[in-house]
């Protein structure tokens, strides 16, 4: 059992994710910033719009990924600032993994992490804004969109970070690019999440999976040329 | 950066790249006429300021390269290209046989870099640090790997600590280890002694003089005159992005010059004031 987890670990990409998982259980910075924001937004939103049956089905998917994106922000800053950090992401590119290979494990680590937070704030989301706590349609939109979220923002986050003001710079270059995975996932989350049929709704699955797949592969390629001093 | 193992020349060696297209670890082809590392007109330029400006350098198998230079002299920027972490805009860089440009996959295989800062995870353990870059290199038995790296820097306690409440010195332990792990045959170290007590820089100099020994190549980049002439072969100092002179330090062709004259020679290439 132990030879197949390190057998596991020896690829490259699960080896940055191991890392990355690791020092997030020490220190939690990006898990508990990603998690009080987006509760943060859900709470506020709530107030603010004073959502009834009649029209939550309209509001909620637009701040249920509001909350998850600029949450996902947060993440992102701090995705590559800790690589950053006493020359990490050096020692990362002095050893010979492809930078395609770091690039899946950063882009996985996100992804993970972005995904614990939804599974905690969903449910809380759904009891503020009375709608069905268990929402199995709401799985695929939530993994294709997090992925995509992840590939673009993953990218960006290693421009931003060798800027002097990474925390600006970063939704500035990733929310323009980012905005046909967040425009699609909202257009599916509407039925997915309170339970209606999906309808046309369900033609955005494809589009996102289409996204995931040209994000992935574009910024695996531009990632090379980003982290080259 | 692609990795193109054609790049990977063996004149006269008769070791060939393992199935899966790799070089083997470490290896170095090592006829006398392939050199460790041969640069050749390399510049490099950080918007208007050009760093490098047509350099040429060749350090053999067996020997130590002290680069000495003043702040802004291109060491840094001549180790970074050397370890494949930047390019240069123009000019040729061979490491252990291989294009650094072509074949970095393969050259970073073959090297093991000490940069100034330790390069570690503050958050994890010396043992954890070591574990990870155990997994990047792809490397089997690591924890053969770290116990061996450790016992060479003095470091087989405290491993289990995390790396951010160990001294720097401690630290830069660490990080001489994890250069170590792969046991590479071309040793580049950039200040290498800075930030370590008497004991440690000890080790350090017997990692050097191992390296070389074994038949590997140390490129040492530092500001320590003494360091340099104490370990280095050969000296080299450099100046406006060349190297300004350079002569050897040991054996039948050994310098004639004396530590004073050499000195003199630095910062007059230098244009440091005394």
């Amino acid at each position: 059992m132990t030879s197949l987890v390190d057998r596991f670990l020896r690829w490259p990409v699960t080896a940055v994710l191991w890392k990355d998982v690791v020092l997030e259980t020490r220190t939690k910075d990006t898990l508990v910033s990603v998690f009080v924001f987006a509760l943060l937004s859900i709470v506020v939103f709530n107030f603010a719009l004073n959502p009834t049956p009649q029209n939550v089905a309209l509001v909620a998917p637009g701040i249920l990924w509001v909350a998850f994106t600029f949450g996902g922000v947060l993440g992102l800053t701090r995705s590559f600032a800790v690589e950053k950090e006493r020359g990490g992401m050096q020692s990362l590119l002095l050893t010979p993994a492809g930078r395609d290979s770091i690039y899946l494990g950063k882009v996985l680590s996100i992804f993970v992490f972005m995904l614990a937070v939804e599974v905690v704030t969903f449910p809380i989301f759904a009891v503020i804004y009375n709608l069905p706590l268990a929402a199995p349609e709401f799985i695929p939109v939530a993994l294709l969109a997090t992925l995509g979220i992840a590939a673009v923002g993953t990218l960006f986050s290693a421009m931003a970070v060798n800027t002097r003001a990474r925390e600006v710079m970063l939704p500035l270059l990733f929310l323009p690019i980012a905005v046909p995975v967040i425009v699609a996932a909202v257009e599916a989350s509407g039925p997915a999440i309170t339970g209606e049929p999906w309808g046309d709704a369900i033609q955005w699955l494809p589009i996102l999976a289409v996204f995931d797949v040209v994000f992935l592969v574009i910024c695996s390629l531009g990632f090379g040329f980003v982290v080259q001093d | 950066m692609k990795n193109d193992v054609n790049a990977y020349v063996q004149p006269g060696t008769g070791r060939d790249l393992t199935s899966d297209g790799r070089a083997p670890e470490g290896s170095a082809p090592q006829g006398p006429a392939i050199p460790a590392i041969e640069v050749r007109g390399v510049t490099k330029s950080y918007g208007r300021v050009r760093v490098l400006d047509g350099l040429d350098l060749t350090l053999q198998w067996g020997q130590v390269l002290s680069v000495l230079g003043p702040n802004g002299s291109g060491k840094t920027t001549l180790l970074k290209i050397l370890a494949t972490l930047t390019r240069p805009d123009a000019g040729s860089v061979r490491v252990a046989g291989m294009d650094a440009d072509r074949a970095a996959g393969h050259v970073r295989r073959a090297t093991g870099v000490v940069m100034h800062d330790p390069m570690l995870y503050a958050d994890l353990t010396g043992r954890e640090n070591l574990r990870f870059f155990c997994r990047m290199f792809g490397l089997d038995q690591p924890e053969e790997r770290i116990a061996e790296s450790v016992r060479r820097v003095g470091m087989t306690s405290r491993l289990d600590q995390r790396v951010g409440t160990l001294s720097h010195g401690m630290q830069k332990r660490i990080s001489i280890a994890r250069a170590l792990l792969h046991r590479p045959r071309v040793l580049l170290m950039d200040e290498p002694e800075s930030g370590l007590d008497q004991g440690a820089i000890e080790l350090m100099r017997e990692v050097v003089t191992a390296t070389k020994a074994g038949g590997g190549a140390v490129l040492l980049v530092t500001h320590n005159f003494d360091q340099a002439l104490g370990l280095g072969d050969r000296l080299a100092i450099l100046g406006r992005g060349k190297v300004a002179h350079e002569e050897s330090l040991t054996g039948a062709g050994g310098s004639t010059t004396s530590p004073e004259e050499l000195r003199a020679l630095y910062f007059k290439h230098s244009g440091e004031p005394r």
